[in-house]
């Protein structure tokens, strides 16, 4: 990590960092509150061998092949919810992103801004899911910097990743690649990210607690790769905006219409009812770790197939069709007959009165 | 689930669809008041499904799109003072005033924060005593009682640090007015079922029977409002003018009591203006002489505030019935969602926003069934 030179010379913290305590601006001066914060709660749940070795940068050995580069900031709030924290968005969302390109993804980066005032144990528990989250996949965090905040200046805090993955020859989905006849197929329920966090926020609460979908959807794309390969057109993940604004992107890059079945659509009668209570379309509500796939139509049956053998693809479902047009517009069969246009949103959504 | 997967049931609906087609003998126009109900038809293509047999007209019975200009420029200003935390219903905030909305005032500094229900508001105000806390009590019947309970939980705390901006509006008088319209088309209403919940029926049983309309108290999913059309135009086949309910599990003939008991406590009834309708007589809820104390507009001085409504923006016609959302010149052109030029066109129940959001206008033309 970058303030890791400070450590160079085995300095021994003169506070003690035991659990309770808060992060003060001092943990981020540089000095030696910076370098006990490093060496008491970074490095004993990140470690591995480039990171270790303390430069400014890690050193990696190149693995061959067209490298795929992708990075997101994360600002959730609440930190936590359930199903998981801002720690374990931070790795699945960039590995996702390397995974939608078809990539393997090899090593992660991360930076933290912390507010002063930040309590530990919630700093350990979200580096505790990081840890955890990059250790189930097998991609080690290489490197990373702290920054500390005055307190007002950070939401607790922000967490940026950059991931760094392999592209190969014969798996390389793009989003301009959909071509009428295709099938479009989700590989879970839609909608729990978002209203879980939502719940939370809002002090909403159900029959049942809505938890976040958040996982690495590298296992579900490499079963993919190996059943269909170039057969997948496309695959994104529906973080922001849902999986009506990635559509909406497909159809517009790749110059096609998409047919949706309403009737297709695996909404979870939990987020349908929170849906309904709030007058919120879960169509435009967040996924973490959930794919959306356009696969050629001879390849759609095995990547369906594919998906429900993965405990988390069990629920994969086709949701609708790539037309030839109208170009750039998503249209879906509501589950009564009629139909309708699946637009871009303005903005977020908003709550409604009544 | 309970009470929501039955009332989206497809085969349900394909049979109600074809008992409405083999019904009616015309062409009927009925009009749905709530603009919740306007979001399913469009959303769900119901009006496409049955055009050749029923025209449904949008009615006004959306909060949002018919709160007057200048209440929303009154927000605004109240909104954009640094003692204030302004709290508000989540779709007023892209309301455009004259000049600009809650969320560009925020932008720039206003605390402005969205609240689920009333009494979080009120909380708010009793957690910060330091700040002055203003609630956007905006609705029709459906809100009022939450918003009187606001008043009155505040009074009894003894809050002086609370304030409602009101601009409540009902239903009935709005229907008189449209029913009252030379150029009406209406032949019976789908009324809104939320607002029955609170109020039940009574109201409307004399409508039914001076203007000769059905009116059929309505739900909010598409089973409930295929049902509805289908009671109505088996009335107005029959030459049958009666209040029926299809929203029973949710209403009694009676209403709530105990909520109408105390939205007659805090509020009275006064004449309301309504965006691009005007002033509609005893059409408003205001707060009784007992509870002005919680009035904002009197405590911030808000009283001059006047506002001018956009020219191009056509949504009275909207809302009374005389011109369908995309039939406006200025719908998709100068007024989209991101540069609405009226409240119908923000709001989720807007019908402006509904034909825009759900594409109405730019489907290709249906393949015959």
């Amino acid at each position: 990590m970058s303030d890791a030179p400070a450590l160079a010379g085995g300095l021994v913290c003169p506070v003690p960092l035991g659990s309770g305590g808060h992060v003060l601006l001092g943990h981020g001066s540089g000095g030696k509150l910076s370098a006990a914060l490093l060496r008491e709660r970074f490095l004993p749940r990140f470690g591995n061998p480039a990171l270790a070795a303390l430069g400014d940068a890690a050193v990696l050995e190149n693995p061959g092949g067209r490298l795929v580069v992708s990075t997101d900031t994360f600002v959730v709030s609440p930190l936590e919810f359930p199903g998981g924290n801002i720690g374990t968005l931070a790795v699945h969302g960039t590995l996702n992103d390397l995974a939608m390109m078809g990539a393997t993804p090899f090593a992660l980066a991360a930076g933290f801004v912390l507010e002063e005032g930040l309590p530990f144990d919630l700093l350990d528990r979200v580096l505790d899911s990081m840890a955890a989250a990059a250790r189930a996949t097998g991609v080690p965090i290489v490197t990373g910097d702290t920054k500390v905040v005055e307190r007002g200046k950070a939401d607790g805090m922000f967490v940026n990743t950059t991931g760094l993955g392999v592209q190969h020859d014969d798996f390389r989905p793009a989003p301009d690649q959909a071509r009428p006849g295709d099938a479009v197929i989700v590989s879970g329920p839609i909608g729990r990210h978002g209203m879980a966090v939502m719940a939370v926020r809002e002090g909403l609460r159900f029959e049942t607690t809505i938890t976040s979908d958040t996982a690495c959807l590298v296992p579900l794309t490499d079963a993919l790769r190996a059943a269909c390969g170039g057969g997948v057109r496309v695959l994104r993940d529906p973080t922001r905006g849902g999986v009506a604004s990635v559509l909406n992107e497909i159809a517009q890059t790749s110059g096609v219409g998409i047919v949706l079945d309403e009737g297709a659509l695996p909404v979870p009668d939990a987020v349908a009812a929170a849906c309904a209570v709030l007058g919120l379309d879960p169509l435009y509500v967040a996924n973490e770790g959930i794919l959306v796939a356009v696969v050629a139509p001879e390849h759609a049956d095995a990547a369906l197939h594919t998906l429900r053998r993965h405990p988390l693809g069990s629920e994969a479902a086709r949701i609708g069709t790539v037309a030839g047009g109208p170009r750039g517009l998503v249209q879906m069969r509501t589950a009564i007959g009629g139909r309708r246009i699946v637009d871009q949103l303005p903005g977020d959504q908003l709550p409604r009165i009544c | 689930m309970k009470y929501l997967a039955e009332y989206r049931d497809p085969a349900l609906a394909r049979a109600l669809i074809a008992r409405i087609k083999t019904t009616a003998t015309r062409r009927w126009v009925l009009m749905e008041v709530c603009g919740g109900q306007t979001h399913t038809i469009v959303r769900q293509g119901i009006d496409e499904l049955i055009g050749d047999q029923v025209e449904m007209i949008h009615g006004p019975g959306c909060p949002v799109c018919v709160t007057p200009l200048e209440q929303i420029d009154r927000a605004l200003a109240v909104a954009a003072r640094p003692e204030v935390i302004f709290t508000s219903f989540g779709d007023m905030l892209r309301v455009p005033g004259s000049h600009t909305d809650l969320l560009q005032v925020r932008a720039r500094g206003g605390d402005v924060r969205v609240v689920y229900s009333p009494l979080d508001a009120v909380d708010l105000a009793r957690r910060h005593p330091e700040r002055e806390v203003v609630f956007f009590a905006v609705g029709f019947e459906t809100t009022a009682p939450a918003n009187a309970m606001a008043v009155w939980r505040a009074h009894q705390l003894g809050l002086t640090n609370f304030s409602v901006l009101v601009s409540h509006v009902t239903v009935p008088p709005a229907m008189t007015a449209i029913l009252d319209s030379p150029d009406n088309r209406v032949q019976g209403f789908l009324a809104a079922g939320h607002v029955c919940t609170v109020m039940g029926w009574t109201e409307y049983e004399p409508l039914a029977v001076r203007y000769r309309v059905p009116i059929v108290v309505t739900g909010f999913e598409p089973v409930d409002i295929l049902e509805g059309i289908a009671m109505a135009v088996a009335q107005l086949e029959a030459g049958r003018h009666e209040v029926e309910n299809q929203y029973v599990r949710a209403v009694r003939r009676e209403g709530n009591r105990p909520a109408q008991a105390l939205i007659a406590q805090v509020f009275e009834i006064v004449d309301r203006q309504w965006r691009g309708v005007g002033t509609i007589p005893a059409s408003g809820l205001g707060l009784r002489p007992a509870f002005a104390a919680f009035d904002a507009v009197a405590r911030f001085g808000l009283g001059d505030v006047r506002a001018v409504e956009p020219a191009a923006c056509r949504a009275g016609d909207v809302l009374v019935g005389r011109l369908k959302p995309h039939e406006c010149p200025a719908f998709g052109r100068e007024c989209t969602p991101e540069h609405p030029l009226g409240a119908p066109m923000v709001s989720s129940e807007g019908a402006c926003a509904a034909y825009h959001n759900y594409g109405r206008t730019r489907l290709p033309a249906a393949h015959p069934a």
